[in-house]
């Protein structure tokens, strides 16, 4: 398919496949000033991204996973925010861009889905001209032409009617509708790389799995590299083909996700997971909690930022902080942990635990499965509880 | 590897889905019902019909406004003078009619004036924030500070008093000093306004799609910041029509003869005793029209969500 096709289903195709790396993010950090000092949003953190692929980035509120997006992508107010560490993309460097060659990347090369699809459309403009808006700016389209393509999108993120949907306004359709107006906002002009920012936080489970799979779909039909960032286990295990998990503006640990999800290194990633309720638990099961908050980015905690939440804390976690190192049997798990899950001196800490009933985590031996996406059925044994992670 | 997922929602066959009829979500309130009402159109009606009047003025079967009819001189509305005449007996209708003209230039001119350059500043100074705005707002608010009579009396006295200044000028001063005096008020509401919707992530997504800065402005912000601007500006309307008065009380208004309802009532009060139906007539044309004029800001502001904790 050459790059100049328009796709069946709108849009121009994001290029032609190849597994050239995409995107790479080294020591990308950012920091915002503030009355109180700086806060280290994202701190360090490296990884890379080939086409066709999906990192998610997993960490809960205020770990730094939108900030570590936004600041790859340079939307963040320059006035109030220092950056460091180097992006390239498709082999450049773009972190250095002022704003109007950042404008060529947007929405042509890079775009991304925002949370809330309450906020994220204008509400006085109709959603069709939300769509050609971009597509007539970016790709000089001719105002039918750009119709077109519009009503190929709509159709193209599944919403009926796309002709008549052309001329609605936001406040006419529902949420997950509106979220899929927001895909087909941020596809229109054929982006090579997608951020998707908690695409799924706003919408009610089983609308989420549609919009899931319809990224999938897009995804796989365009060839672009995606980036999902959530605070959910459940909306990543399985559609990311590599998961990166975020603490403290840290990633601490990172692994093609079924490597993760079958021996999981770090504590907070373990503990993550282990709070997210089973289906076979018996009623009345106390859900885990991690406990603690999660530090404060302005004097972060000496040594690892987790250690004083972790139940396996050791003296040493206090004082150093751990490097992100590269799993000595699997060279493609890196994990930041002096005392990883497994190693002897957690496995002591666990049993006490266990045998305190104080955590509710499965053996070891057995092989953590990823979780089901979807909830417990309401009259189900579980307490009804929001889904996922922290 | 999701053995345990119901896949019976999500694998529909594509081919169904465009048939399936769109659901109407229901309207937030924000567009729908709450229409002007049946005081709104009554509001539109009379604003409308005087504005029609005042247009129309030379073309109206009326008496000219500055012609004299002693006969008429301090009488009450008797037949072919409806609404009476003047102390010296000049038709009541037709000054009331020709005075909407001015003060209607008056109200919608100060009011336009302040909405373009207040509007334009609460724009740059919400959007962008930063330097701009440190320099912009504490000026407006310096601005706020003076009252607002006494700066647009000192404006209008400054630059069109004494003799020599024709009509035409001293109505475009009067206009120039209250427009003035609406650009911090404007400004302000266009700010606060501004800042609330910059912060909205539409702005953000539509930063990220690659719009200009100019365009997020004009195309994203300003649309949704107008109703607010419009509620207050139908507000100031009525507001400058008012001041107007208060300028003709100290002489400083619309030059006479030119009628206008605040030179009309300024006028009148020397014949409260003897014809109290000058001053009268004249002040409940000009409540009828400001009442008018709130009651549509109002419906403005209450139709469109405008939140009085952003002003």
């Amino acid at each position: 398919m050459s790059p100049q096709t328009i796709l069946e289903g709108g849009g121009v195709p994001s290029g032609t496949p190849g597994a050239a790396t995409l995107l790479e993010v080294r020591d990308v950090t950012t920091q915002f000033v503030t009355d109180r000092g700086v806060l280290n949003a994202v701190n360090g953190v490296s990884f890379s991204l080939e086409r066709g692929r999906t990192l998610g980035i997993v960490g809960e509120s205020g770990s730094g996973k939108s900030v570590l997006s936004r600041s790859i992508m340079g939307l963040l107010p320059r006035s109030t925010t220092i950056r460091s560490g180097q992006v390239f993309f498709e082999g450049t460097e773009i972190s250095g861009l002022n704003d109007s060659q950042y404008r060529e990347l947007w929405g042509d090369e890079m775009a991304m889905i925002f949370q809330d699809p309450m906020t994220a459309l204008n509400p006085v403009m109709k959603i069709g001209n939300q769509i050609t808006e971009s597509l007539r700016f970016h790709l000089n389209m001719s105002k039918s032409d750009a119709r077109d393509t519009a009503v190929a999108l709509l159709k193209a993120v599944k919403i009926p009617e796309a002709e008549k949907r052309f001329s609605s306004y936001p406040h006419e359709m529902s949420g997950g509708m509106r979220q899929r107006v927001v895909i087909a906002v941020a596809l229109a002009c054929g982006p090579k790389l997608l951020f998707a920012d908690e695409p799924t936080t706003a919408l009610d489970v089983t609308v989420q799995a549609q919009i899931l799979d319809l990224l999938a779909e897009q995804q796989r039909e365009r060839y672009m590299a995606m980036i999902l960032v959530t605070h959910d286990l459940g909306v990543v295990a399985g559609r990311a083909d590599e998961i990166a998990v975020m603490y403290a503006g840290r990633i601490v640990e990172q692994a093609p996700t079924d490597i993760l999800f079958r021996e999981m290194k770090m504590p907070y990633t373990e503990a993550l997971l282990s709070a997210i309720p089973k289906m076979d638990d018996p009623s009345h099961t106390r859900l885990a909690a991690i406990g603690g908050r999660p530090p404060d980015l302005v004097n972060p905690p000496k040594g690892c930022s987790f250690s004083p939440r972790c139940p396996y804390v050791q003296p040493r976690c206090h004082e150093e902080v751990p490097p992100l190192a590269p799993s000595p049997t699997t060279p493609s798990h890196k994990f930041a942990c002096f005392y990883p899950v497994g190693s002897p001196e957690t496995e002591a800490i666990r049993l006490e635990l266990a045998a305190k009933r104080l955590m509710s985590t499965a053996p070891h031996s057995e092989p953590v499965t990823p979780p089901p996406f979807i909830a417990p059925p309401l009259d189900g044994g579980t307490d009804t509880t929001p889904m996922g992670g922290a | 590897m999701h053995t345990s997922r119901d896949t019976s929602i999500t694998q529909l066959d594509p081919n169904i889905l465009p048939t399936i009829e769109a659901i109407e979500a229901p309207s937030s309130g924000r567009h729908g019902g709450d229409k002007l009402g049946t005081a709104g159109w009554i509001s539109i009606g009379w604003i409308g019909g005087l504005a029609l009047l005042a247009v129309l003025a030379p073309v109206l079967p009326i008496p000219d406004p500055n012609e004299s009819f002693p006969e008429i001189a301090r009488m009450g509305p008797t037949s072919g003078h409806i609404l009476g005449g003047d102390a010296i007996g000049r038709d009541m209708l037709s000054r009331i009619i020709w005075g909407a003209r001015a003060s209607f230039i008056v109200g919608f001119g100060a009011v336009a004036f302040g909405l373009v350059l207040g509007g334009i500043l609460g724009l740059i100074t919400g959007f962008f924030r930063g330097r701009v705005d440190s320099i912009i707002t504490p000026l407006m608010n310096v601005l706020l500070a003076i009252p607002q009579f006494v700066l647009a009396l000192s404006l209008v006295t400054v630059l069109a008093s004494g003799e020599g200044v024709d009509a035409t000028r001293r109505l475009a001063v009067v206009v120039l000093g209250l427009g003035v005096v609406s650009i911090p008020l404007l400004g302000r509401i266009t700010r606060a306004n501004t800042l609330a919707w910059s912060e909205r992530e539409f702005v953000l997504a539509s930063r990220a799609m690659g719009a200009k800065n100019w365009r997020i402005m004009m195309r994203e912000v300003l649309p949704n910041v107008v109703p607010a601007m419009l509620s207050i500006a139908l507000l100031g309307v009525g507001i400058a029509i008012v001041a107007e008065g208060g300028l003709s009380l100290f002489g400083v208004g619309v030059q006479l003869p030119t009628p206008s309802w605040g030179n009309m009532i300024a006028e009148g009060r020397d014949q409260m005793r003897r014809a109290p139906h000058i001053v009268i007539f004249t002040s409940i044309v000009l409540f009828l029209t400001v009442m008018a004029l709130n009651y549509l800001g109002d419906a403005v502001s209450r139709r469109f969500g405008v939140r009085e904790s952003v002003l």
